[in-house]
């Protein structure tokens, strides 16, 4: 039945969902071609004042990580989980080569199993569930196999 | 030639937790205690700089300690609300405005991990949403990273907590007043990886005040005045690494702890070998050994053997969190940068008890690091 229920995205405009290869969407800057993530107005490297929407790298390295070991307070956070069902999960920095480094959440929560430098992948995860039986999703990075 | 200025009353209200008393309550205790230690009445107060994140607007104070009618701004400014209200008092006498004043902060927070207000920030509500957008994950992902490149060990870490409760234990201003071994610190529950429950300092409330003047008047109100040489705040520049944040550049930049103190030792005309104790932002174990390095104190990865060696405790080379720190206090924002101007007062007055520096210090240093990428440092000196 999960299979049928519609996805949709916590936001728009962060991430192309649905896609079968979705991407972060940032802003370079056309002054000095600087990376930003989200998508923004002005560059803060160059103060330059017009940005264009690309597509970011869907795979780069692990730069550092944590593991949430606590639940987050909601608001705001949204997960549908509760302190009893609350599973910890990875946090980390993911630098896409060339572009920027990226905040997510991890598909990976093992202490052992995440090493700075690994190889990353964007994938799409599921995070609730909406009034109208919707599951709401977000972007993660994962290991690549 | 402007005008030195010294720090001439201190107050503080304890920290901790004090049910049925609000944070504006407590920030009007220390600015009582303040009074009394320069034995003087509000009434004398030309100005005020006060503030707190979630305890009210400082001004309102004033209907409680005496309607004087005197110029009162309110200050808010992240985790660096206190050093920016120490920060516009000091200038504020440099420039000859007035003679005597007050920096005053207090706070009171709700129990467990800050609630980030995402959109107040700046930041998309998804982050949040996410599971993003808490500070506890940068705490943990930046230690993570440093550790990987300049070898930092776990037991640091738990040694650095053990010394916080244990100078703690000396201080009946503290929150935290029970010694922790480095093993209790260490098997404690991981909240974010490598950092356990107590590697963390827990939001908290208190209140802190503290009087300045012209340095010379200072003879008219204490036989110890405490000239304060440099204060100053930076914000952060493209390429740092930073609390609540999206994304970070690929190029590496210093961030605004590295900027302001060298500021600070610009502003003073001494330098990080000069300094005899310090306090340093802590609001976990790992932000103690980063800060030492980014305030100058030592190169990247010396803190390993200097905390192994006992090099920063009370009776050590360079004493670092003599109060307890944050891990110790607690975190209420609006008086936690104050708090650690008081702590430096007491210990150039030399009158800090049982955690007293011993051979007689002379100049002291504090530093606060807050979201989202700034910092405040300031340099005391007898």
């Amino acid at each position: 039945m999960g299979e049928f229920m519609a996805q949709v995205p916590v936001t728009e405009g962060v991430f192309t969902w649905p896609s079968d290869e979705p991407h972060l969407l940032g802003s370079r800057c056309v002054s000095c071609g600087n990376h930003m993530f989200p998508r923004q107005s002005g560059c803060p490297k160059c103060t330059g004042e017009k940005t264009e929407t690309v597509e970011l790298g869907r795979r780069g390295t692990l730069w550092t990580w944590t593991v949430q070991g606590f639940p987050p307070k909601a608001p705001p956070y949204a997960g549908d989980d509760n302190p009893k069902t609350f599973k910890a999960f990875g946090v980390g920095y993911v630098e896409l080569p060339g572009q920027i480094k990226v905040e997510a959440r991890l598909t990976e929560a093992d202490p052992e199993k995440l090493k700075i430098g690994m190889e990353m992948e964007m994938v799409i995860i599921p995070l609730a569930k909406d009034e109208d039986g919707n599951e709401i999703v977000t972007f993660a990075f994962a290991p690549v196999a | 030639m402007s005008i030195d200025v010294a720090i001439v009353g201190i107050g503080m209200h304890e920290f901790g937790r004090h049910e049925g008393v609000s944070g504006m309550d407590q920030g009007v205790t220390a600015v009582r205690r303040a009074c009394a230690d320069a034995g003087v009445g509000w009434e004398d107060m030309q100005f005020a700089f006060g503030g707190s994140m979630a305890a009210g607007a400082a001004d309102t104070m004033v209907s409680l300690l005496g309607l004087t009618g005197l110029q009162f701004i309110n200050v808010m400014n992240g985790c660096a609300t206190g050093g920016s209200a120490l920060f516009s008092a000091y200038n504020t006498i440099r420039s000859g405005v007035f003679d005597l004043g007050i920096a005053v902060g207090f706070d009171k927070h709700e129990r467990g991990a800050f609630r980030v207000n995402t959109k107040g920030s700046g930041l998309g509500d998804w982050y949040g949403a996410s599971g993003l957008a808490l500070t506890t994950q940068f705490f943990g992902m930046k230690i993570n990273r440093y550790m990987h490149e300049y070898g930092i060990t776990n037991n640091t870490l738990a040694k650095v907590s053990a010394k916080a409760f244990r100078n703690g234990s000396l201080n009946d201003m503290a929150w935290r007043r029970k010694p922790l071994s480095e093993e209790e610190i260490a098997n404690s529950p991981m909240l974010s990886y490598p950092l356990t429950q107590y590697m963390f300092c827990n939001p908290g409330e208190g209140g802190v005040a503290l009087i300045l003047c012209r340095a010379d008047k200072a003879h008219l109100y204490t036989d110890k005045p405490v000239y304060l040489r440099a204060a100053a705040v930076r914000s952060r520049r493209f390429g740092s690494f930073e609390v609540l944040a999206p994304s970070i550049a690929i190029e590496h930049n210093a961030g605004p702890t590295v900027d302001a103190s060298k500021a600070a030792f610009e502003m003073a005309g001494i330098g990080p070998e000069d300094v005899d104790l310090a306090q340093l932002q802590d609001t976990e174990a790992g932000a103690e050994v980063m800060h030492m390095a980014e305030n100058g104190f030592c190169e990247h990865g010396e803190q390993e053997w200097m905390i192994q060696a006992g090099e920063t405790e009370i009776g050590g080379k360079f004493p670092v969190n003599t109060d307890g720190g944050c891990l110790a206090n607690g975190e209420p924002i609006g008086a936690s940068g104050l708090r650690q101007v008081y702590e430096n007062v007491l210990q150039l007055r030399g009158d800090a008890g049982p955690r007293q520096v011993p051979n007689d210090p002379k100049v002291a240093y504090t530093h606060v690091y807050g979201a989202p990428g700034i910092s405040g440092v300031t340099i005391l000196s007898r």
